[in-house]
């Protein structure tokens, strides 16, 4: 291990190489441009304009320019769409910074891409805990709607000041969530079912109870036949953050993903409990020999993540729609399952998860705008989204794309070892 | 075949793992690559096998210089490679995995079975390698695995044969045919070059030995060379290779089982009825050939399989069934047989590795919250104590050499306050100067009073460290007999002998 004398080169590698090698942070910035390559390429082939320009290259000499030009201008107009529509508006902003005014309209995008991002990124740290254990947890999507459930039970039903309303319907959403995560926790422990097939299924099994619930008399709005729950206190909801006078949507939830980010990286990083949690996940031979008991083990692993996801139902409820209906994070909506691969994006990382998260959510409300302004549809954010996200969970894709050197494989393993094990 | 290697040198990014070594093969010499763990050996097998490209250096085949692309060329060239980690595919017989890759074949690319398994038997009978054609290889005992890994070899015209570690994984009756069948081998005219850490069955087969040392060729020897005098070649110093015990006053039971039945996985009875007592201050060694229950009782006494029968007592606390945690709380060390299954985190770091099963205690954590200065300062005091190589206290413990997880795993469980200590197979796959080191620290832990149970199939560690040898077979203990029985009266024992005279 002596440094080599014969050798007149530094062993060090330099910081360039050191940057451009395999870490974790440079492949999901690749793996993001190329997501962004391959979505310009669906927009050329897919848009008549541009497939017409090039046609005709060989009519005129001119044409290739003007072929290039507008398959540039297309590509162009839909990210800036994205851009503008998700973060910021450079025009409003310079209107906002010389005028004083507008400043509304200059912070809805990011107003937006924070409202979206904030129960996605709490729903992805549960599915990330779970994950970090060595458990799959698919269903987050069912555990946020029981949240959801929770949340505008406790928010509708009781009626106390703010301060014990809003963290008692906060706490019912955690506790609608643990109870739909308790049973595949229990029945993993006990009967050693597997819970990916257990939680799938409770997917459809709460998707239906939330139909039941908002049609029957506790719940339902009084005097309204459809899906539709009562709507929650101003004392249970979660206040937008710049007043209702801003037109800002972004709320004080945005507060409650920040305590989970922190709560999660100190839960993993530094509690007791985390670590046996780690140890369980990656060799639970290992953790069962160092008297880690793998049913308590696996029980809290579905508190904690159910408890998570539960509370992104609730914090969704609380700061946007303050009621459910029977399409409550239904279809589109599914924050559970955007979670999964938020998830595996931010490798299970509270930090990483935390970027995954204002990603997906950018991405999504950028696409919306997009749509509105170029006509491309909503559905390239989605294939952007896959595609970065297939990239991230095949990291010798870009290593072989990009021919980066390999200097740590073991930070760049799998997110999802130990599958179906 | 002559086979001469030339100043050759390998680096990997700073590291040099061979360092110009040269030597030389000559036609049907076994020659002896002798080291420690990390000193080079496998690299260098691995160049001569074309897996890796030397920096510098040649290698030369009759006195002709080659170059090898790949293993495929090296194969061509006529040498054979044997790993340690065997390339069977588990659910072929062994015909079919002979011929994988050369299949011969009938009209429309059918496996010509009856061919394969000709050219089998031919192959068996010219070098006398006893193998059943038709068995499927996971039904067989790994010492038939080797063997055909070797016919394989063989099958490609090999003069060369390299065998990797052969005898790590065997039982001693399997590595007394392996030797036979290298005997025989080299008196037909193929070289073969073995690569081995272990001392005896090296100066029992080898023509010539090299020892390697931090990538460097030290010495070439005779197998005449002692064994002292080739461990301290191996390790750099002088190593002891018996243990240094003195007399302790035996106290009272540490450990106790009384009647203590198991079953294993597919609930036979593992166990049968077995009674034996560690007293303080005593090691009692454990022998018997792998697979005669010892493996099951350990996981019995550490609360990780289930005792049917019978009482397990800890310091006088009745310890039967109750959870590991609950072991672990009341004082049992345990060192498990497979460290990478049941003792490591090899994802995770040294530090967290030597807190294992403590995370909890104080000052490792505080009101739930694990506190990392302590984890560290306990990592730094250990890896110290226990002269544990490695890059650093975050290093993760996979990047380890074999013998320094283990120092890792004994470290841990000797750092917490003890009744009694178990180890299961502690030295399997260690290299002299850790064995020597293992068992050094197991003898201290005897010194400082504790009762020790070691669990072992190496019947040199059983006579060196044990006060008592209780030998097991069949699930029952045939006898226990003072430290200083015969070898060969243990043998019977461990062979299922109900008494000896």
């Amino acid at each position: 291990m002596s440094t080599d004398v014969t050798s007149p080169v530094s062993t060090r590698p330099s910081w360039w190489r050191r940057l451009y090698s395999q870490s974790p942070t440079l492949l999901a910035g690749l793996a993001i441009a190329l997501g962004f390559v391959v979505g310009a390429i669906v927009i050329i082939v897919t848009s008549p304009p541009v497939l017409r320009s090039w046609r005709h290259i060989f009519s005129s000499g001119g044409a290739i320019f003007s072929a290039l030009k507008i398959t540039a201008d297309t590509v162009g107009a839909a990210y800036r769409a994205m851009f503008t529509g998700s973060v910021i508006n450079p025009s409003l902003l310079w209107h906002s910074l010389s005028t004083g005014h507008g400043w509304s309209a200059t912070l809805t995008p990011l107003s937006e891409t924070l409202t979206y991002a904030t129960p996605l990124l709490i729903a992805s740290i549960g599915v990330g805990i779970a994950f970090q254990t060595g458990i799959f947890n698919i269903g987050a999507n069912g555990q946020a709607i029981m949240g959801g459930i929770g949340g505008a039970a406790v928010g509708s039903m009781i009626h106390v000041p703010m301060i014990f309303h809003l963290p008692l319907t906060l706490i019912a959403g955690i506790l609608g969530g643990v109870i739909v995560g308790l049973v595949p926790g229990l029945l993993k422990a006990y009967t050693g079912a597997h819970e990916v097939i257990v939680t799938l299924m409770f997917n459809y099994v709460v998707a239906a109870f939330l139909i039941f619930a908002v049609l029957s008399t506790p719940l339902q709005q009084p005097g309204q036949s459809n899906d539709i729950s009562r709507t929650i206190d101003g004392s249970a909801q979660l206040p937008p953050l710049f007043g209702v006078s801003s037109g800002l949507r972004v709320s004080y939830g945005i507060f409650v993903a920040v305590a989970v980010v922190v709560f999660a990286w100190w839960f993993l990083e530094r509690s007791s409990l985390g670590f046996e949690f780690r140890v369980t996940g990656q060799n639970p031979q290992a953790a069962r020999a160092s008297g880690i008991n793998a049913k308590f083990v696996i029980i809290a692993v579905f508190c904690v993540s159910g408890g998570l996801a539960g509370l992104a139902g609730t914090v969704q409820m609380q700061s946007t729609t303050h009621m459910v209906d029977g399409g409550f994070l239904i279809g589109n909506a599914g924050i559970g399952f955007t979670a999964i691969t938020v998830a595996l994006l931010g490798r299970n990382k509270p930090v990483g998860i935390m970027w995954g998260a204002l990603l997906f959510a950018a991405l999504g409300v950028g696409g919306r705008a997009m749509q509105a302004a170029t006509g491309i549809p909503l559905d390239l954010a989605t294939i952007i989204q896959s595609f970065v996200v297939l990239l991230v969970a095949t990291p010798v894709m870009i290593t072989e794309i990009f021919r980066l050197r390999n200097v740590e494989t073991q930070r760049v393993q799998l997110a999802t070892q130990g599958w179906g094990s | 075949m002559r086979v001469e290697l030339r100043g050759i040198t390998k680096r990997f990014g700073s590291f040099t793992a061979n360092d110009s070594i040269s030597l030389t093969v000559e036609p049907g010499q076994i020659h002896c690559l002798l080291g420690e763990n990390g000193a080079g050996k496998s690299t260098l097998m691995n160049v001569l096998f074309g897996l890796l490209h030397p920096e510098e250096g040649e290698i030369l085949l009759e006195g002709q210089p080659v170059r090898f692309e790949n293993s495929g060329d090296a194969v061509r060239h006529g040498i054979g490679m044997v790993h340690q980690h065997f390339m069977l595919v588990p659910v072929f017989t062994v015909a079919e995995n002979v011929v994988l890759g050369f299949e011969p074949t009938k009209s429309l690319n059918r496996l010509d079975h009856e061919r394969a398994r000709d050219e089998i038997r031919q192959l068996s009978e010219r070098y006398g390698l006893d193998v059943d054609p038709d068995a499927v290889v996971e039904s067989q005992p790994v010492g038939i695995q080797q063997r055909v890994e070797i016919l394989k070899a063989l099958s490609h015209d090999a003069r060369l044969l390299i065998l990797d570690e052969p005898t790590a994984v065997l039982t001693p009756q399997e590595i007394d045919a392996l030797i036979e069948i290298m005997r025989a081998l080299a008196a037909a005219g193929t070289s073969i070059l073995f690569i081995s850490h272990k001392l005896k069955e090296v100066r029992a087969v080898a023509d010539v030995i090299t020892v390697i040392r931090q990538g460097r060729v030290i010495d070439s020897v005779s197998p005449e060379t002692s064994e002292a005098d080739l461990a301290a070649l191996m390790v750099g110093r002088s190593v002891s290779l018996t243990v240094a015990k003195e007399p302790v006053t035996v106290g009272g039971a540490s450990l106790e089982l009384r009647d203590v039945v198991v079953r294993d996985d597919r609930g036979l009875v593992a166990v049968d009825h077995v009674s034996l007592s560690v007293h303080t201050g005593e090691i009692v060694a454990l022998a018997g050939v792998q697979g005669n229950g010892q493996t099951e009782l350990a996981e019995a006494i550490a609360g990780m399989r289930r005792v049917e029968s019978g009482h397990i007592l800890l310091g006088g606390v009745d310890i039967t069934n109750k959870t590991p945690r609950e072991i672990l709380d009341a004082g049992l060390g345990h060192v498990p047989e497979d460290r990478h299954r049941d003792g490591l985190v090899l994802s995770m770091s040294v530090a967290d590795n030597l807190v294992l099963n403590t995370p909890r205690r104080a000052p490792f954590a505080r009101r739930g919250t694990r506190q990392l200065r302590a984890v560290a300062e306990n990592a730094r005091e250990l890896v110290a104590r226990f002269d544990v190589r490695t890059t650093g206290i975050d290093a993760s413990a996979g990047s380890l050499s074999g013998g320094n997880q283990q120092k890792v795993i004994v470290a841990r469980e000797l750092s917490r306050p003890l009744v009694a200590f178990m180890a299961s197979q502690p030295t399997r796959g260690l290299d002299v100067g850790s064995i020597e080191y293992v068992h050094q620290q197991i003898v201290a832990e005897r010194n400082n009073g504790r009762g020790v149970l070691i669990i072992s199939s190496e019947l040199d560690e059983v006579i060196a460290l044990g006060d008592r040898i209780a030998v097991m077979y069949a699930g029952r203990i045939t006898g226990i007999v003072d430290s200083s029985t015969s070898r060969e009266d243990i043998g019977l024992l461990m062979a299922g002998a109900s008494h000896v005279h």
